[in-house]
């Protein structure tokens, strides 16, 4: 039975902002790359997401900010994962960030930040070269 | 239009001319394997008299300022007044707002347009744990009437009117505008504007949500009651089909679903009791002009003469004000690229065009700078300036509807009513847009649509330039705004200020008042600006509402 257990992905709208275009197109993508997905839903707290990504045992966090309040939320679901000692889910980010705040998200533990126009394709890529299921 | 003759001959000459067409592109092929609009539309090669044989000029087409309305509500249109330049703006604290507007109104602007920050939209204050790092980055924060005095300190609101965005606490800004307007002396009959107010395409698009969709209703018909009865120059409503775009959908969904959810209004207003010609000429719509310069112009067409038969067949409404579809429009914003931002400016330039040939009443053209932040005053008075070079340089303002005629333009709004029609119908057969909504129908056509056209783009069937063609490596910087970091604790300090001088108890009464009123069935604006004169914040005033009322979740479908 060595069978490989599939990667789970928790996608994820902290905050207030309802722009989902973005997170919900993600969510269908990563479905069809095989992928299991849970999806938040909007206006999600940065506590509400971490504690739905233990319970779901995900892989990965994907979070979606298209409102400008991404330099409070993405440090803080990193600082929370780190905080119930589950370092070891991935989180990346999606949405509208100004260039000079990618550096310092990165540096706050986000490993990937995917800005408008990435291609699909290559959003599925990076999970598939970054994300291992855990344990 | 057309003898029976006449199209026989046409008919013969068109079959000719394919001929001749298919030998063209047996030698040189044509550009694309198939032509479809951004919404997916099928477009033909030629459009000729054949594809609007059926249409009849005086009940399809006609004339400006009469029935059916397809070439514009006005008679004059813009010989007469241009449409109002109205630009959405709202950053920061009340006081950096009231600067841009100042700003704006100096540069020629006729018309205010106010952004809100997410917690202010959401009817939560800026001290609430929800708001955390949010305070005034895509809009403006307003806690408390205070707020709003600063916000419209010494613009001419009795001349000039305003339009505020915001959906759950919609009836709670309007009524800190109404108190405001009156301690500077000037009386709710006088004031003009629009709250946006609609929260059916909250539930379908933009998501900003409070309470569940049926007490949303009832504090909707609330403040279309009140309108109705004491501000009569405001609109209480802007059904809007701009966000159900931008969250994806085609163009037919736009048209469709933006007119079910004003038949739903109008259903909940009938229910209430008013006369649909007492209230049905304050309602406005509001849509989206996206890139494909035809398709948008046909359905702003389609919209007028769509509304104008519903309200007249399906409502039977007399006064022709209520069949009168009059609408805002703001460019896309989804159709901005933050690769190579400066080809934005041109993207918006064509989208404004096509607003103003499909014969809007007013328009916000985007800034280029709008897909990254907020605008700077630079990016934004380049928006505005796109539209005084329409108005009064490239002429298209010089005559009605210069389109109207068009082979393919005629087609394409012929074909956009009916398939809308069909649409509606589907909602109708599942009891109403409430019903639809609460079964996630719009929400999902939404989606697959969304979804379909992200698919389009990647495998580049469909052209974003910068993006999928014409790429570049180096990107030349923009500039962009920033909202100060201590702005969040300066607002919470400025809050807690007013909340330690307004009278407490007075306060908690309104409040009290409130729930009750909620509990009846009173009309509850009379309750809320008593509240509001208090100077009680949005949130508790909202609190009230999600106590008695309850909370919508969002489903999370995708």
């Amino acid at each position: 039975m060595n069978q490989k257990r599939k990667i789970r992905i928790l996608v994820a709208k902290p905050g207030l902002d309802g722009h989902d275009r973005g997170a919900r197109i993600i969510a269908r993508t990563y479905r069809d790359a095989g992928f299991e997905v849970v999806y938040s839903g909007l206006h999600q707290t940065p506590e509400e997401v971490v504690q739905a990504a233990i319970q779901e045992d995900v892989d990965m966090i994907g979070l979606s900010s298209l409102a400008g309040a991404h330099m409070y939320l993405f440090p803080r679901v990193v600082e929370l994962l780190h905080e119930k000692g589950a370092d070891d889910i991935v989180v990346c980010g999606g949405g509208i960030f100004p260039e000079e705040d990618i550096p310092k998200l990165k540096k706050a533990g986000i490993k990937e930040l995917f800005t408008p126009g990435t291609p699909l394709d290559k959003v599925v890529k990076w999970v598939e070269e970054n994300v291992k299921p855990r344990g | 239009m057309f003898t029976k003759e006449s199209i026989e001959k046409i008919d013969v000459e068109n079959k000719k001319w394919q001929q001749v067409y298919n030998k063209s592109v047996a030698k040189t092929p044509e550009r694309l394997t198939r032509f479809s609009s951004v919404s997916d539309h099928p477009v033909q090669n030629l459009y000729t008299p054949l594809d609007i044989k059926d249409l009849d000029y005086s009940n399809d087409i006609g004339f400006p300022n009469q029935y059916p309305f397809t070439r514009g509500v006005q008679p004059s249109m813009y010989r007469g007044r241009l449409w109002t330049m109205r630009m959405f703006a709202g950053l920061g604290s009340a006081k950096d707002t009231n600067k841009r507007f100042h700003l704006l109104v100096n540069e020629g602007q006729t018309g205010l347009s106010t952004a809100f920050d997410m917690p202010t939209l959401m009817g939560y204050d800026t001290d609430s744990p929800k708001s955390v790092g949010e305070c005034g980055r895509c809009g403006v924060a307003i806690d408390t009437l205070k707020d709003m005095e600063i916000l419209f300190e010494g613009l001419p609101i009795d001349r000039i009117t305003t339009s505020m965005t915001i959906n759950p606490p919609a009836a709670v800004m309007w009524a800190m505008y109404i108190a405001m307007a009156e301690k500077r002396g000037i009386r709710r009959e006088a004031i003009g504007g629009t709250i946006q107010n609609d929260m059916l395409k909250e539930f379908i698009a933009q998501k900003t949500f409070m309470c569940p969709p049926k007490p949303s209703m009832r504090l909707i018909t609330d403040t279309v009651e009140f309108a109705t009865k004491e501000v009569p120059r405001w609109n209480p409503i802007s059904i809007s089909g701009y966000h159900i775009r931008e969250a994806g959908s085609t163009a037919v969904q736009e048209l469709a679903f933006t007119l079910a959810d004003g038949i739903a209004y109008v259903e909940a207003a009938l229910e209430r009791g008013l006369a649909v010609d007492s209230f049905a000429p304050r309602l406005s719509f509001f849509f989206n002009s996206h890139i494909d310069f035809f398709e948008e112009i046909a359905k702003y067409r389609a919209a007028r003469r769509m509304w104008a038969k519903i309200m007249s067949e399906r409502f039977k409404a007399k006064d022709q004000r209520s069949m009168w579809l009059r609408f805002h429009t703001q460019t896309a914003g989804c159709s901005l690229t933050a690769q190579q931002p400066y080809n934005n400016v041109i993207r918006t330039s064509l989208e404004a065009l096509a607003a103003v040939l499909g014969g809007t009443q007013s328009l916000h053209t985007n800034s280029l700078d709008e897909v990254l932040a907020l605008p700077t005053e630079e990016a934004a008075t380049i928006a505005l300036r796109t539209q005084q070079i329409i108005a009064e340089e490239s002429g298209v303002a010089n005559t009605i509807d210069p389109l109207g005629g068009s082979f393919y333009i005629e087609r394409l709004t012929k074909d956009m009513e009916e398939e809308a029609f069909e649409y509606i119908k589907k909602i109708d057969d599942m009891g109403g847009m409430v019903a639809a909504i609460e079964r996630n129908y719009p929400q999902l056509e939404i989606a697959d649509a969304a979804y379909k056209y992200q698919k389009q783009i990647d495998s580049k069937e469909k052209t974003v330039v910068g993006v999928n063609k014409y790429v570049t490596e180096e990107e030349i910087p923009v500039e962009i705004l920033q909202i100060e970091a201590e702005l969040e604790e300066k607002q919470i300090q400025w809050t807690n200020q007013v909340k330690d001088t307004r009278d407490n108890k007075k306060v908690k009464n309104a409040l009290e008042k409130l729930g009750e009123s909620a509990q009846r069935d009173d009309n509850l604006m009379h309750p809320i600006i008593d509240a509001v004169k208090e100077y009680a914040t949005e949130q508790e005033i909202c609190d009230v509402f999600r106590e008695v009322f309850g909370v919508y979740r969002d489903p999370g479908v995708y």
